[in-house]
């Protein structure tokens, strides 16, 4: 038997969350077939075949699965589930939308947010916000989980190439139609896959200084720009760029929290970045606790000081 | 059309919890227990779908111990019409939980479920697409917007990069986001109104599902830590450190 790994892709290239469960999905011992949906996915097949040690890729290119939407995804994966012993995707936002759909199809119980393989059939992942980490042994016949990609470190690609087939892409759904998409648009990294990340909190007081005080540190460093809950919900900031327990994600190695006080909530998102830099100008601002560098000091005079340090 | 509306009772989100020593689980004993904040959501979106004259009765339904008539009960006193009580004890997961809601659904034929997307307890996000793929029926997950049009919904999801919106042929399952709205509290009138509105009592035998669960929990243990580091005096100090930490 072999595992089936879905990619997670923005219709234009593959995203990094993919190399990154392909690395969790090795772990479990099977050989690792990667199946890319979409319309136009050629590119993104032809980069999935290059990750080291992946057996083969199946292609499945159509209309129907241009947005990747839950429906026709589900149908297609389950149509393929009687080769594979495992199905496996990155915990992204299509795929913790699709998966459960497929779990449910073969009625098997899915494990969420894998954020470590013990054994082929056990598994940890976090609970209650990242407050606890569960394990947790699987007695279904079938795996079928999500892997949380900052817990594993991205499959290298190289020069050789995995075989790659087409598959039929499944037929038009009249019950879900994809009506549009408003996604933001940014020169910056990804926020999945930075190397630096600088993350705003409410203290930046507005949408104008948030973007005002970030934005030219984040262009200095090269750096994703994220952003508290605190500061989404008080539309300081687009949700997409939120990090946390119900936002994104994310592990780089360097995470600079501007004015974030540090609820468990967003903790959870980033407290496993490799350095942690807090500049808050309240001293018992919970963020502190897992900071390598605290910095207690205004935002507003800390960030253009840095800048000035960085020339 | 009716709205279902699934609810469930969880760790109050303010608790910090607390793994028991033996790494059994985490300690639930004397703890605060509470509405999952995504379902208070659901209910409140529910709410405004009958005000707006979209839908007729709001049922909610919640699985586990007696004591999850409580979280029914708050639902009730925010405005919904009635409750369904499904008796279970132990550990449920999100499997068993959409057949017990497919269940429910066979008999109250609602046009709508909505519920939250995610449980703050054991995080699974799978319910409701578990619900729909149960049901064959369309999903709109992870809703920042919902509006019902005669026999469709849109909904308008947060996805990675940003909003996508799709158009759903009712019935249809949504699951609900943080920025969908902001729940409304009970008045003490309608607290007191709440205590008379019907509550139903049903079991996972009489539905005919088998709950039991798939997966075995082996233990569960408090996160790694991670040390408070230094503290440093000045941007320059912080940019030489981060320099010579190698990550500038």
């Amino acid at each position: 038997m072999a595992t089936l790994l879905i990619a997670d892709h923005d219709g234009a290239k593959l995203g990094d969350a993919t190399a990154k469960a392909l690395t969790a999905a090795a772990l479990v011992g099977h050989p690792v077939d990667i199946l890319v949906a979409g319309e136009n996915v050629h590119a993104i097949a032809e980069a999935a075949a290059r990750l080291d040690g992946v057996a083969k890729v199946l292609v499945a290119d159509g209309a129907t699965l241009a947005n990747l939407l839950a429906e026709p995804l589900a149908e297609l994966v389950v149509g393929l589930a009687d080769r594979y012993a495992v199905i496996a995707a990155p915990a992204s936002s299509a795929m913790k939308n699709a998966l459960p759909r497929v779990a449910a199809k073969l009625d098997v119980m899915q494990i969420s947010e894998v954020t470590a393989v013990v054994a082929p059939d056990t598994f940890e992942r976090p609970i209650y916000a990242g407050n606890a980490i569960e394990t947790v042994r699987s007695r279904e016949p079938k795996l079928v989980m999500t892997i949380r990609g900052a817990a594993f470190t991205a499959t290298a690609s190289g020069d050789a190439s995995a075989p790659i087939e087409a598959i039929t892409a499944p037929g038009a759904s009249a019950a879900s139609q994809f009506l549009g998409a408003d996604l933001t648009t940014s020169t910056r990294p990804e926020l999945g896959s930075a190397r630096i990340i600088v993350s705003g909190g409410r203290a930046l007081g507005s949408a104008e200084k948030f973007d005002a005080v970030l934005a030219p540190l984040a262009d200095k460093l090269g750096a994703a720009v994220g952003a508290s809950r605190a500061a989404v919900d008080s539309g300081y900031a687009p949700n997409d760029l939120q990090v946390g327990q119900t936002g994104k994600v994310v592990a780089p190695e360097l995470y600079i929290a501007l004015g974030i006080s540090g609820a468990i909530q967003h903790l959870a998102g980033m407290k496993d970045s490799k350095i942690i830099v807090a500049v808050n100008k309240d001293p018992d601002a919970p963020i502190f606790q897992i900071a390598d560098y605290g910095l207690e000091e205004d935002l507003f005079t800390a960030v253009p000081a840095m800048l000035e340090a960085l020339k | 059309m009716k709205i279902i509306v699934p609810v469930k009772r969880v760790v109050d989100a303010n608790i910090k919890i607390r793994v028991k020593p033996d790494g059994s689980g985490v300690e639930l004993a004397n703890v605060k227990m509470a509405m999952n904040p995504f379902d208070e959501i659901a209910v409140e979106e529910a709410l405004r779908l009958k005000e707006a004259g979209k839908a007729t009765e709001i049922i909610v339904v919640s699985i586990g111990s007696a004591t999850c008539a409580e979280t029914i009960r708050t639902a009730l006193a925010m405005g919904a019409d009635r409750g369904i009580l499904v008796k279970a004890e132990g550990r449920i997961e999100p499997l068993a939980v959409a057949k017990l809601l497919k269940a429910i659904v066979a008999k109250e034929e609602p046009g709508l479920v909505i519920l939250g997307k995610q449980a703050i307890d054991d995080d699974s996000n799978q319910t409701g697409q578990m619900l729909a793929a149960l049901l064959d029926w369309p999903q709109g997950t992870f809703a920042s917007r919902v509006a019902v049009d005669g026999e469709h919904v849109e909904v308008t999801r947060e996805v990675d990069g940003g909003l996508q919106t799709v158009r759903l042929a009712l019935p249809a399952v949504v699951t609900t986001d943080l920025r969908l709205n902001e729940p409304r509290y009970a008045s003490l009138p309608n607290i007191m109104k709440a205590k008379k509105k019907p509550l139903d009592e049903t079991t996972s035998e009489a539905l005919g599902v088998d709950a039991t669960p798939r997966l075995e929990v082996v233990a569960t243990r408090e996160p790694s830590g991670r040390q408070a580091g230094i503290k440093v005096a000045s941007a320059a100090e912080l940019v030489a450190k981060l320099k010579t930490a190698g990550v500038l």
